[in-house]
């Protein structure tokens, strides 16, 4: 066994015993869409919405929640902690790396935002009937997109922080604005124009643009996976530069 | 031969000069043990030899290796117990020893290891819930899974109650036994002398001593902390030609002799010969400071000046 499958071996156990992480990236996500699908009004068809229902809005948005809190929340604490506690450092007198972990790390959080996802898309599916994604491959390309643009924000957060709990600070400050653009609070379809229309220019707003599009069986707006992959380079490149392994 | 060379270290960090011109180098198979107070120096300079810090000037070679260009290479022969480092909270030991088994080509195998260190008992268990002997018999564990030719241990008993710290000294005299090298740092002068083949001091981040422990003791003679206020002043000649005297220096009327047990006969004689009311005589053992101080032969400089922390 390598010693990266070693690491991620290891790293799957232990995020498996992480019940809040497995509670805000798995199960969070479909008991917030549980609780729209309760409001009456989020299941009826809305006429101003073009024939749909709310709760057809909020499965793309709640999709995102996953990915918000894998990556905003749980990522960065769980790196900033293995910094804090000097367990990179331990890696370093190894022939391992502690790059190691850092991947490893990513990517179990994306695999777990993916798999919360589709928790959540097979919920409105069973319950209410949302219909699946029509465009499955632009769903798919849109969300691994947002995937990478969300651990890249994760990861400018894990590079910022210098402490854990500065970590948890960042991450709530940029959680709430995250589930704001992402169309949790209220759907994006009934904002002003130009609200949306900054809103689109954020990761999880046009995350969000380019889902919604792909479930209504059109190929997402290019402007909105540019902007996804625009941001990814960019904050990956600070991520790069301000990240301290002690 | 030496497996270790350090030659003329520099390390400073901001203003602060952590380590300055350390030169020592250690023998194969020998016990080495770094010694010295807080903030002299120790860990900066062990973490130079481990790569884990990039020196500002000077020469390091582990088994041939350069910690930093070839440190690749090192890592494959240096088994590390770093001063203030964890593993994963959750991560069970024998999920710890496994993963770290898998960075090395050939490593040791871990069960023998684990009974001889006595943590078959806690393999199931979670490193957050082990005590604190137990998480450093997991990191000597750890730290020989590679089957290094040199071993570095940092403050590996500072946080051990005395039973435990005895078990572990032990435990490093039959690491040793098996052909490892190592690299001690400690502030116990005890545990310096038990284990130590050599001793090089620190202070200051500089070497002022390297000797074997026996010898280092020897010359060391202010072994006792002489302190009084006497009922009428005390000229310093002629406490400094007091027998066995070191040092004498005042914090205000409180005069502090320091010496042996000859100093002690011969300042409490004085006290009678002279019917001088001693207030508040306290007679103690030097500490390993006192210690410190007789061996840079430092009378009258003044250790509170020294940086705290540990670098």
């Amino acid at each position: 066994m390598s010693a990266s499958t070693a690491v991620l071996k290891a790293e799957t156990k232990l995020f498996a015993r992480e019940p809040g992480s497995l509670f805000w990236v798995l199960a969070f996500p479909s008991l917030l869409l549980l609780g729209f699908g309760l409001i009456p009004k989020y299941r009826q068809i809305d006429p101003g919405l073009g024939g749909n229902r709310i709760i057809d809005f909020y499965v793309p948005s709640v999709v995102l929640v996953a990915l918000i809190t894998a990556s905003l929340l749980s990522m960065p604490g769980a790196l900033t902690t293995y910094r804090e506690r000097g367990i990179l450092r331990r890696m370093r007198t190894t022939p391992a790396r502690p790059s190691h972990l850092l991947v490893a790390q990513m990517v179990l959080h994306a695999a777990a935002a993916v798999l919360g996802a589709v928790l959540a898309i097979a919920l409105g599916r069973l319950v209410w009937g949302v219909a699946l994604p029509e465009q499955m491959l632009a769903y798919g390309v849109s969300l691994l997109l947002a995937t990478l643009a969300g651990l890249a924000m994760g990861a400018v957060i894990t590079a910022l922080a210098r402490t854990a709990k500065a970590a948890q600070a960042i991450g709530l400050a940029v959680f709430f604005p995250s589930m704001f653009a992402a169309g949790i609070y209220v759907p994006t379809q009934v904002l002003p124009d130009t609200v949306r229309q900054v809103i689109e220019l954020i990761p999880f707003g046009a995350a969000a643009q380019a889902l919604n599009q792909a479930a209504n069986g059109s190929w997402p707006t290019w402007t909105h996976l540019t902007v996804l992959a625009l941001w990814t380079v960019g904050l990956m490149a600070i991520a790069a530069r301000w990240f301290r392994w002690e | 031969m030496s497996i270790v060379e350090v030659e003329g270290l520099r390390k400073t960090y901001g203003a602060v000069t952590a380590v300055d011109d350390v030169s020592f180098t250690v023998a194969e198979g020998e016990v080495f043990g770094i010694l010295g107070p807080n903030g002299a120096g120790k860990t900066t300079a062990v973490e130079c030899v481990e790569g884990l810090r990039v020196p500002d000037a000077g020469r390091i070679r582990v088994a041939g290796f350069d910690p930093i260009r070839e440190h690749d290479e090192l890592t494959k022969i240096l088994g590390v117990q770093l001063q203030a480092s964890e593993l994963q909270a959750k991560l069970t030991v024998r999920e710890a020893l496994e993963m770290y088994s898998a960075f090395y080509a050939d490593p040791a195998d871990w069960r023998p290891l684990v009974e001889r260190l006595g943590l078959e008992a806690q393999l199931g268990q979670r490193f957050g819930k082990l005590s604190g002997g137990q998480k450093q018999r997991l990191f000597i564990a750890v730290s020989l899974l590679g089957n290094p030719r040199v071993a570095v241990f940092d403050e590996l008993t500072a946080a051990l109650d005395p039973r435990a710290r005895r078990e572990t000294w032990q435990l490093v005299r039959d690491i040793n036994a098996s052909g490892v090298t190592i690299l001690l740092v400690t502030h116990f002068m005890e545990e310096a002398q038990y284990l130590c083949d050599r001793v090089a001091v620190f202070d200051r981040g500089r070497v002022v001593a390297l000797d074997t422990p026996d010898a280092l003791i020897k010359n060391s003679d202010s072994s006792v902390v002489i302190s009084f206020r006497p009922s009428t002043p005390l000229p310093d000649a002629g406490l400094q030609s007091l027998p066995g005297a070191v040092s004498v220096t005042r914090d205000g009327a409180k005069v502090v002799i320091k010496g042996n047990d000859d100093t002690v006969q011969a300042v409490t004689s004085m006290i009678v010969r002279e019917r001088i009311t001693a207030r508040q005589l306290r007679i103690v053992d030097a500490t390993l400071d006192d210690a410190f101080l007789s061996i840079t032969a430092g009378a009258g400089s003044d250790h509170s000046a020294t940086v705290q922390g540990d670098f």
